[in-house]
């Protein structure tokens, strides 16, 4: 395949509280075999060249599994492949002549920090409010006394691949952070560790995505699709359901500080 | 300086009981007045920030990307080992120490290495308390697979994601304890400089790296966990951001930097595709359980693999060594890899490539059954390549993968610099010369849930530490150099971008100080890097100001420390005059293309003191002594 | 009472809420197309219905506040998530962003409801209280519904509000399931097959009354 010659619209936002626009860029002589993120680097090493400060984005690990890649492309959550991040988008999957828009993830909770950067702290807000099986360090007794069925870890760790990426919240309607938060209560109440805080993990875990101003969830599906690891919505089922059983048993109910 | 390794006395299976024994001390009360910074939030960072809060101590982590999960362990695929002997087939604590310290080429130190292993089982015990969801049996046990190096099946994972679910366990309890007020995480803050006051390790300065603020934190003791720095090269499979900072800059505080020279490169990694390339991707070792490696017998076979007769193949790895066969560690993997591609046989653009072939297994088990081995995997490596692995085989090539060199700690995990302890990949300690797959994973953890968060308390409670506050003159002095460096960055106002130097620092690493090395190249690349480092400070461009997310003065930061690392790194890989491990140099190898060790000359560690910016560092030697494995030429034949 | 505080505090829990209350107004109208259906049996059976209804008195309002108190309560909580809903995305995206999987359904359920809403108040005004009807005869269904639509406007209205209530439950039967916590794990789980017979049957039934009565062909009635 020949290379190819792209215009991007690209969000150029300088700070949180800056006003933002969409700004038109030339990305000539693409090679197709180049990731996403390369074809910005390529863009990027020739606007410092010219004196222009690069596009900021988030990346790390670029092998899609450090969740820090976080593009909308073309109004698509990581763009145009189901099931992959931003970093393992290829170049091959446009054509010469085609018009790029790339724009960060939009939600209240995830105010934009600089071009396409936003902050995700929001997430990790609700992992610490009950994302996690207590077992402090050193107590813990053989890992084979607890015999867990292949299909149920196999479902858990379906759930529990989850990237953090934010893209379920980026491509929702409602900006609703539902697949990431039943993603995490499905993983953990699945196993047999997990059962004894399953239900205040539930209520917690939920209280806590509200306060972060994430929406409901309509059940409109867009999550799961725009997940690049195809969690699928059935864990959200599955939170609510636990969730429900928390609203109709006694239980701890702090919700973890926000700011 | 004075290396004391601080070994406990007595047999190699007592050592760390004993030393547990004796050592100080904190009380319980008294815990929560001390404060530990951990930088890192790695599976060594991030255990070891949740475990000692879990104790007590109010703890402050930091990490540069914007959420600890991040972290680079996330990244690793194929497994955690532990000498369960879940499997019956003859695997202990002894034959993980054994095949370690063998793997690591008999530069480790032994005494580390036994307290690894012996420490392995409470890990797995650990991570499934935390909800790890392990691969399992249809009996609901415990699976396990084989790695490289190894004869036992000792390797525990969840399917193509050990890292990531082991960090994620790591992270929740790091949630868990932020939550309960134990733990302040700092993420987007980068450490630029280590803060030693009266000769111990009290704070660290860093760079908020939204707002551009430069701040101090003050403590009782550091805790360095940043990782590897492989990035050195440029291209590697590690993430992009990982760098060298935080350990370089306590190297120029005072800690001494280990084998700096020690790299793995890894055999099984997708090959380069242009000019622009990132980064490398690994493909797990893994996968060599059941794809077989192979080029053609020929010189310039150019058949697509499908039309290679089984008798035109050579599978090279079972040839020459046949009882570990696709499984021989990394290190010959690579280096076999690199000998046929020289030879003229290698595959694919550039004839940089070899064949990683699962039709047979494909043939033998089903397309299924692979496809839950491997699943995940094929479908990255067909993303990348546009290549069917099911249908064609991988082609794969060695890359620079992980950095068994670090900065020098004792028995503890503590550097040169009292009060700076240092874990997971940022330290020298357990895997000598070549790390063995699946081992870092379990040296992570090991050093943060159960060992550091251990002697830490025996540094606490024998430090007698004054009270410093941020108007302490070292504190002031280490934020403005901070500062000035960051302006200078800023006023260069050069041609060149921060990525064309670092392209052209990895790839002079490469050449000279890669895969093979030779006293030649290596003088050269020592004339070559200070040449790039000058050119580096006189013409970078590094657009923006401080005082907002600057991505590019965030990476400027980084190359100029690789500028400097690399320097020591070819360095120290000139001064060992023999092979081990990953250190191959040319001038000494056997007969056959074997690594050449010299124990007579250099059964050491070589530990670098800097000595100023003017002054070649000083090496200070730390002997290695066997007293339980017995030093032999590796054989995996 | 605090507990059922919190629980209507949060989405998921008003979400429950919005289901519950959705799948009571369903068997409402389960019952109520059937109901309405005897029609094409002529005027025994439709009007001895309603004629039973109506003399049990306490338990027609029963019924009655059960469904206004469901209605009631179901609006709210649409009304709370919308404004969440607003307020968790004050941006929106400047260059749009493309529904992949969601179902128009899904995307019009706030409108339908909206219109929903409209019709139902009509809807009592026509036949319940016969105020907006031309010629009402109380405790005559048959005779009300036969005669009912022979305004054009006002079976247009019936027929869009009948679409709007088709793509409604075509949406919120498969997400009560869901929102409830109850619908079994699915290798395709925005495949809804129940949600398809229900809404479909529902909107179909209705749909041919107002058909029927406004092009009379409904058996036994003059027009
Ligand atoms: C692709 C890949 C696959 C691998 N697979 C395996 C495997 O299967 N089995 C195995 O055992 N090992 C594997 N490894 C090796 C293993 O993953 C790493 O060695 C290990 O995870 C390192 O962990 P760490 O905690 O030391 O550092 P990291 O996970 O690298 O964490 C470093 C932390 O330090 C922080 N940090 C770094 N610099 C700074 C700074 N200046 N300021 C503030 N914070 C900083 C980072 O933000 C991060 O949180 C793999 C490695 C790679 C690259
Ligand atoms: C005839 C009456 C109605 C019936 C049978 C009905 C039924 C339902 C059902 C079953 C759901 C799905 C609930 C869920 O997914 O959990 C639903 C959702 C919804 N209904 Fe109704 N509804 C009716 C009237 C209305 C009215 C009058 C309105 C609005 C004014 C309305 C607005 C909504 C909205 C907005 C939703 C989606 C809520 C969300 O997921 O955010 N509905 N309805
Ligand atoms: C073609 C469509 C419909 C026809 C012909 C029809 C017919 C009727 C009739 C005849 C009555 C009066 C019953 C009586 O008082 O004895 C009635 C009442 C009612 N209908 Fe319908 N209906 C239709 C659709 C709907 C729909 C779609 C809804 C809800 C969304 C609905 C809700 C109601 C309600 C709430 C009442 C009042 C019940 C009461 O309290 O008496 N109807 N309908
Ligand atoms: S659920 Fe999927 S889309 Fe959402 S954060 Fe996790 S990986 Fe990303
Ligand atoms: S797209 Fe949004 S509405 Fe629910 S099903 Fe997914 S979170
Ligand atoms: S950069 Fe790590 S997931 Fe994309």
């Amino acid at each position: 395949m020949s290379a190819l010659n792209l215009t991007l619209q690209v969000w150029r936002q300088a700070g949180p509280s800056s006003p933002g626009r969409l700004v038109r860029y030339e990305a000539r002589d693409i090679s197709p075999d180049m990731s996403f993120l390369e074809m910005l680097d390529v863009v990027n090493e020739r606007l410092q060249e010219k004196g222009e400060a690069p596009i900021a984005f988030d990346h790390d690990c670029r092998e899609g599994i450090c969740g820090s890649c976080s593009l909308m492309i073309n109004g698509v959550a990581h763009g145009p492949n189901p099931g992959t991040a931003t970093c393992q988008l290829h170049m091959r999957s446009f054509r010469d002549g085609d018009e790029i828009r790339i724009e960060p993830w939009r939600a209240r909770a995830f105010p934009v920090v600089r071009d396409l950067v936003v902050d995700r702290s929001a997430l990790d807000r609700i992992i610490a409010a009950g994302g996690y099986i207590s077992a402090a360090t050193g107590g813990a007794r053989d890992a084979n006394t607890i015999l867990i069925a292949k299909d149920t870890v196999d479902t858990a760790m379906d759930a529990a691949q989850c990237i953090g990426c934010g893209a379920c919240v980026a491509a929702c309607p409602n900006a609703s952070a539902s697949l990431f938060t039943a993603a995490k209560i499905t993983h953990l109440g699945l196993l047999p560790q997990g059962q004894p805080e399953r239900i205040t993990r539930a209520r917690q875990m939920v209280r806590q995505m509200d306060v972060e101003g994430f929406g409901g969830c309509t059940l409109y599906g867009e999550c799961q699709e725009a997940c690049p690891k195809e969690i699928s919505i059935d864990t959200i089922t599955r939170m609510n359901r636990d969730f429900l059983r928390a609203g109709l048993s006694a239980g701890r109910s702090a919700v973890a500080g926000s700011d | 300086m004075e290396l004391n390794a601080r070994i406990p006395v007595g047999p190699i299976e007592r050592k760390w009981d004993t030393h547990r024994f004796e050592m100080k001390l904190v009380n319980p009360a008294n815990k929560r007045k001390y404060t530990v910074l951990v930088v890192g939030s790695g599976l060594a960072g991030a255990s070891a920030a949740a475990a000692m809060s879990e104790l007590g101590y109010q703890v402050k982590c930091f990490c540069f990307q914007d959420s600890p999960r991040r972290a680079h362990s996330i990244a690793a695929q194929g497994g955690i080992n532990a000498a369960k002997n879940y499997r019956n087939d003859g695997d202990s604590i002894y034959r993980l120490f054994y095949d370690t310290v063998k793997g690591g080429d008999f530069r480790a130190r032994e005494a580390n290495v036994y307290r690894l292993a012996q420490i392995s089982v409470n890990i797995i015990d650990q991570c499934v308390a935390q909800g790890v969801p392990f691969a399992r049996e249809y009996s609901g046990l415990l699976a396990n697979r084989s790695f490289g190096g190894a004869q036992v099946s000792r390797t525990f994972y969840a399917r193509g994601q050990t890292g990531q679910q082991l960090l994620l366990g790591a992270y929740q309890a790091l949630e868990k304890e932020i939550a309960r007020g134990g733990v302040t995480m700092f993420p987007r803050t980068e450490m630029l400089d280590l803060i030693v006051i009266d000769g111990r390790a009290r704070g660290i300065v860093v760079r908020d790296m939204v707002s551009g603020a430069i701040h101090t934190h003050l403590g009782d003791a550091v805790v360095l966990g940043t990782g590897g720095y492989g990035n050195v090269f440029y291209l590697s499979t590690n993430a992009k951001g990982s760098n060298t900072t935080a350990i370089w800059r306590a190297y120029k505080r005072g800690a001494a930097f280990a084998n700096p020279c020690y790299t793995q490169i890894h055999p099984t990694c997708i090959p380069q595709s242009g000019e622009y390339q990132s980064k490398l991707t690994l493909m797990s070792e893994s996968l060599r359980n059941d794809g077989r490696v192979w080029v053609p017998s020929r010189q310039g076979d150019t058949r697509p693999p499908s039309q290679i007769p089984e008798g035109e193949r050579d599978y090279y790895l079972e040839r020459r060594y046949p009882s570990f066969g696709n499984l021989a560690p990394r290190d010959i993997a690579s280096r076999a890899a690199k000998t046929v591609c020289d030879e003229g046989r290698g595959v694919g653009p550039g004839g940089l490539g070899v064949y990683l072939d699962f039709g047979d297994a494909i043939r033998r088990l089903g397309a299924q059954t692979i496809r839950e081995r491997y699943g995940n995997l094929f479908e990255m490596y067909e993303r990348i390549t546009d290549e069917d692995p099911y249908r064609v085989p991988m082609r794969i090539y060695p890359a620079v993968h992980y950095t068994m060199g670090g900065l020098w700690v004792d028995y503890n995990l503590m550097s040169t610099i009292p009060g700076l302890h240092v874990i997971g990949e940022a330290n020298f300690s357990d895997h000598g010369a070549n790390r063995l797959g699946a081992s870092a994973l379990m040296q992570g953890l090991a050093d943060g849930y159960f060992i550091v968060s251990n002697t830490i308390a025996d540094y606490l409670a024998g430090a007698r530490l004054t009270k410093v506050d941020h108007t302490h003159p070292e504190v002031r002095a280490a934020r403005e150099a901070v500062e000035m460096q960051t302006r200078r960055f800023l006023s260069i106002k050069g041609k060149r971008t921060v990525d064309s130097f670092h392209r052209e620092l990895g790839r002079l690493m490469w050449d000279k100080c890669g895969m093979a090395r030779n006293a030649e190249g290596l003088r050269e690349a020592l004339q070559e890097i200070p040449r790039i480092r000058e050119e580096f400070w006189r013409n970078v461009n590094v657009p923006g100001s401080d005082a907002e997310l600057n991505q590019a003065l965030e990476k400027a930061g980084r190359v100029a420390d690789f500028l400097e690392l690399g320097e020591l790194m070819c360095l120290d890989a000139l001064h060992r005059e023999e092979s081990c491990g990953g250190h191959f140099r040319e001038e000494y190898q056997t007969a056959d293309g074997e690594a050449l060790r010299d124990d007579e000359r250099f059964a050491y560690v070589a530990a670098w003191a800097y000595a100023g910016s003017d002054r070649p560092p000083a090496l200070h030697k730390e002997p290695l002594e066997f007293e339980n494995v017995h030093l032999a030429q590796r054989s995996y034949k | 009472m605090t507990r059922v505080a919190t629980f209507w505090d949060t989405s998921v829990g008003k979400k429950a809420v919005m289901a519950v209350t959705g799948l009571i107004l369903v068997a409402y109208l389960i019952t109520h197309v059937l109901a309405n259906l005897l029609v094409f049996t002529g005027p025994d059976r439709i009007n001895r219905y309603a004629a039973i209804l109506h003399s049990t008195g306490g338990a027609l309002w029963a019924a009655r506040v059960v469904l206004l108190v469901a209605v009631i309560l179901h609006i709210v909580a649409a009304t709370q998530l919308a404004l969440r809903r607003q307020a968790a995305r004050p941006v929106a995206y400047a260059a749009g962003r493309q529904p992949q999987v969601s179902t128009l359904a899904s995307r019009t359920i706030r409108w339908g409801g909206a219109l929903l809403l409209v019709f139902i108040v009509f809807h009592i005004l026509h036949f319940t209280t016969g105020t907006v009807h031309p010629d009402f005869v109380e405790l005559n269904p048959y005779h009300n519904v036969s005669t009912g639509f022979h305004n054009p406007l006002v079976a247009l209205f019936y027929l869009i509000a009948m679409a709007a209530l088709g793509f409604h439950l075509y949406h919120g039967v498969w997400s009560s399931g869901r929102s409830l916590g109850v619908s079994p794990p699915s290798p395709d789980p925005l495949r809804r097959r129940v949600a398809l017979v229900l809404g479909g049957f529902i909107w179909l039934g209705f749909t041919v009354i107002v058909l029927a009565a406004w092009l009379g062909v409904i058996p036994g009635a003059t027009r």
